[in-house]
């Protein structure tokens, strides 16, 4: 067993060089991939010719050919598909990361599968039922240990690969955590309504519905809620989504690597208009973030309290920009069903735990103050609550 | 279809399908194929499966008669609180669903009962635990599930109620109450549930595959070891069905690696299905071609399932056609092929004479050819971004053309069933009479040695069982002109007399649920 951890371990450190092989090998002009692919296609042809159903020679390199460029024009429409689709195509570090872990499990996967389908095509086409079969019948060979030890062996094996893989990510792309960087990161808070998202930033003191800008190439630490049943929120091409809800804040940490313009959703059916949940998520550069923070600052209205139990109010919304929001709205939001002077935790009952590395706060201190101070100590509320999920 | 409609359309789908679609019929041919594959008489209990039946009957209409009066749920088929609470759906929509899984959830669990009975205390005679037909097995796999798990939703779906009825706070979002709690205990149920419904499945592909193949099913105590790890298994799984709700890493490893593990199990019993046919002599019967689709079909789909077990790319997968694509494959390749093709296996021992097979491969080619057109553009579409549940989305997205031909597939298993429905009716009229109560020819077990349909009494005489494929080693034996154990004299057979109290007790349960969507209606008038 040790030598099998060390080869899972050795394969891991290689696994960027043995990636980028891989889809170095992936050819790119036609023609050799042609080739390539004809001498796969013989190799299948010869075991079948070994059946004695071959065609002659000339009828053989006819089809081969044919098969080739078959095979060719639909790995072609399967790879140029994939790169459009959104998550296939990530513009940030964490969709990046989740993408080839699904590229990882899916080759995987398919180490067991292929075979496994040409098995089952040629067995059930070797052992039919037709008069003059040559093929072995044997009616009662029922049972044989070394060919059960293999195939209860290979899909323990390929778990055992598969599992530490997904462990070790699991670790690595725990939402909570911050992702490293240069710069700072900044905060964005999204609360879902009855159907739309309400963004906030409470470092630049706008308000956004529907909507979202983010400056590329810095990290964005996402704290989510709701004020309604619960959603998820979720940008494909950034990384995976996170449920919003309420009575808690959740933390999603996503960075966008490029500009361009993303498309964002609500992912859990949160009732009647939950189709309408969708919001497109704008990456600029940091000069244009500012000057647009400042032109929202200036020209758009005020958010007032009214002005939010009004958008909490089930139904659509269109894309809405606002100047201000209400100090600590969505710890306000957050904090709202937590009983006071009752001196438990705020309504979710959260078991504490080690905090997201950038706060050093014992959670369930943190946690019992939340319920105690909820409107003296905004901050230690937010950091309770997402120390609830984020505990170990 | 507006939003409403679409959302009440999706919730009542999904619930049907499981609970009144997917159930009913495993349950059917457990009552069918259980007795006389162990040569027992009647169930153990036979006024409570009776019971059953009609909780069940009046559970199913309860839910149905929502189509008609008050308002159909909305809230998803397992309707996570707050969304299914009073404060967000205050109509009488979700009493329907509460009070029809309910009642028919208690007729379940007894069948879970009665079958556990029946299978440990009423085998025949020589028939130990080790010789009895995969397909009993599957059924006690199941069965032990079912006993553990449909308690949890009994009193779930009863907290949901008392909240609803009582405004008590188990999962409201005030007052303490916590909607994760739900979401936890409805999946302490829900995944468990998927393996009461596949198991059976199971049992009928291996009684199938080796029939078919005329050959001993390989490697049968791995398959029964493989079959109870999983029932054991499924209880560890439930929280991969959010990932995305925070629980941390430590969690989400944990139970990404326990859903993974029960790939072992099942890729083993791949390989034996596989190995039964090597070296046999295999017939395309329509049973027999339903089995062979399901191997491809579920193990793609079984694949699919591995790839979302891993918690972080599940959190990409989480909510979109790819978890859609995965779950109705390994739903209708499993299941639905499943119970297909133990029809078509059962049905002349059901009702004494056999299918047109002609027919009956139009429609598994049709069925075969509309399922991976209709569900592999959905795996397309989940890694393209789409959630599940949308009533519209815009043109732009450019979901248009595959959800198109995701919906031509849909069509073309719509023709399917036509054919399968046409082929029943066909058969009933030109039917050729089973006479040897052995329609297949080469079937192995106890069901397939008395005669069709079979008797009141099953069995005139009890069989003392030498084997676990025990009527095709008997068959050899009487043809090598071998003696056959001595049957014995005939004696008078007691059987149950028929009875009208399961069914005037179930419509019982009907009232306290009627008496639900009375008061449902009466606080909507009195707001």
């Amino acid at each position: 067993m040790p030598t099998f951890v060390i080869f899972v371990n050795k394969v891991w450190r290689k696994k960027d060089d043995t990636l980028s092989y891989l889809l170095s090998r992936i050819p790119s002009r036609a023609h050799f991939a042609i080739v390539e692919l004809e001498k796969i296609i013989a190799v299948i042809d010869f075991a079948i010719g070994m059946t004695g159903r071959g065609f002659g020679m000339q009828k053989r390199n006819k089809w081969r050919r044919l098969s080739a460029w078959l095979l060719l024009g639909a790995m072609a429409a399967l790879l140029s598909g994939c790169g459009e689709l959104m998550v296939m195509d990530p513009k940030g570090p964490i969709g990046s990361d989740q993408r080839d872990l699904i590229i990882i499990s899916a080759v995987l996967c398919g180490i067991i599968l292929v075979p496994v389908l040409a098995l089952t095509a040629w067995i059930v086409w070797r052992y039919r039922d037709r008069p003059g079969n040559k093929a072995d019948y044997r009616p009662n060979w029922a049972h044989n240990n070394l060919m059960e030890t293999i195939w209860w062996g290979i899909p323990i094996v390929i778990i055992i690969i598969l599992g530490t893989v997904t462990v070790r990510y699991t670790y690595a792309l725990e939402p909570s955590k911050p992702i490293e960087s240069e710069r700072e990161t900044i905060t964005i808070q999204a609360t879902s309504l009855d159907w739309k998202w309400l963004f906030t930033y409470p470092e630049q003191g706008i308000a956004t519905v529907n909507t979202l800008k983010i400056p590329a190439g810095v990290p964005v630490k996402f704290e989510l809620t709701s004020d309604a049943p619960m959603n998820s929120f979720w940008i494909p091409q950034l990384g995976g989504q996170m449920y919003s809800m309420s009575g808690m804040a959740m933390t999603l940490h996503l960075k966008a690597s490029e500009t361009g313009v993303f498309h964002g959703s609500g992912a859990n059916f949160s009732g009647e208009h939950f189709a309408d949940m969708k919001f497109d998520v704008h990456a600029v550069t940091e000069e244009e973030f500012n000057e647009w923070v400042s032109d929202v600052k200036n020209s758009a209205p005020a958010l007032t309290l009214e002005g939010y139990e009004e958008l909490a109010k089930p139904g659509k919304s269109e894309k809405l920009l606002f100047s201000s929001f209400p100090e600590g709205l969505f710890y306000d939001i957050v904090t709202k069903y937590v009983v006071k002077g009752e001196g438990g935790h705020g309504g979710h009952g959260g078991h504490g735990g080690h905090g997201t590395p950038d706060e050093a706060n014992d959670g369930s201190d943190a946690g019992s103050g939340a319920a105690d101070t909820p409107a003296a100590s905004p901050a230690a509320d937010a950091d309770a609550s997402h120390e609830h999920h984020a505990g170990h | 279809m507006n939003a409403e409609h679409y959302n009440q359309i999706f919730t009542t789908h999904g619930v049907i399908m499981i609970l009144f679609m997917a159930m009913p019929l495993m349950f059917g041919l457990f009552n069918v194929v259980v007795p006389l594959q162990i040569g027992a008489r009647d169930v153990a209990y036979p006024f409570l499966n009776a019971l059953s039946f009609w909780l069940f009957f009046w559970g199913a209409m309860l839910f149905n008669v929502s189509f008609v009066i008050g308002g159909s749920p909305d809230a998803g088929w397992l309707a996570y609180p707050p969304l299914s609470e009073l404060s967000h759906s205050p109509g009488v929509g979700q009493n329907f669903y509460i009070w029809g899984i309910q009642i028919s959830g208690i007729g379940s669990l007894a069948t879970g009962i009665n079958f556990i009975v029946t299978i440990l205390k009423m085998r025949a005679p020589g028939m130990k635990l080790m010789n009895m037909p995969l397909f009993t097995w599957s059924v006690f796999a199941s069965c032990t599930i079912i006993i553990f798990a449909f308690p949890i939703l009994t009193v779930t779906l009863a907290l949901l109620f008392i909240d609803r009825f009582a405004g008590a706070h188990f999962f409201t979002l005030d007052a303490g109450g916590n909607p994760m709690m739900y979401i936890n205990l409805i999946w302490m149920w829900g995944h468990p549930e998927v393996y009461i419904v596949v198991l059976p499945a199971f049992g009928i592909f291996s009684e199938i595959v080796s029939t078919f193949a005329r050959k001993k099913l390989f490697g049968y105590n791995s398959m029964v070891f493989a079959m109870m790890t999983i029932s054991l298994l499924s209880f560890f799984t439930w929280v991969h069905h959010f990932f995305t709700m925070g629980s941390g890493a430590d969690v989400n490893a944990f139970f990404a690696v326990t859903t993974m593990a029960i790939a072992i199990p099942t890729g083993v019993k791949v390989f034996n299905w596989l190995f039964t046919m090597y070296k046999g002599r295999i017939r395309f019967t329509t049973p027999m071609m339903w089995t062979i689709a399901f191997i491809p079909c579920f193990v793609v789909g079984g694949m699919t399932g591995v790839m979302l077990s891993v918690a972080p790319a599940d959190f990409q997968f989480h909510n979109s056609y790819f978890l859609i694509a995965h779950f109705h494959q390994v739903l209708i390749g499993g299941v639905v092929f499943g119970f297909f093709a133990g029809l078509y296996y059962w049905w002349p021992k059901m009702f004494g004479f056999t299918l047109n097979e002609r027919l009956g491969k139009w429609a598994f080619w049709f069925w075969n050819i509309g399922f991976y057109v209709c569900f592999m553009p959905q795996y397309v579409l989940g890694l393209d971004g789409m959630t599940r549940r949308l009533y519209t989305y815009d043109f732009d997205m450019g979901w248009g053309p595959l959800n198109l031909v995701s919906t031509i597939g849909g069509f073309l298993m719509g023709i399917g069933f036509i054919f399968q429905v046409w082929q029943i009716a066909y058969s009933i009229k030109h039917h050729k009479r089973d006479e040897t109560g052995d329609a297949w020819e080469t079937g192995r077990t106890l069901e397939w040695s008395i005669p069709s349909p079979a008797p009141m009494y099953n069995f005139a005489t009890l069989p003392q069982v030498i084997d676990t494929d025990d009527w095709w080693v008997k068959k050899e034996k009487m043809k090598n002109g071998e003696a056959l154990p001595p049957a014995p004299p005939l004696e008078p057979i007691h059987m149950p007399k028929n009875s009208a109290i399961p069914f005037i007790k179930s419509t019982l349960w009907f009232s306290p649920a009627s008496a639900s969507y009375g008061t449902g209606c009466g606080w909507r008038f009195l707001r």
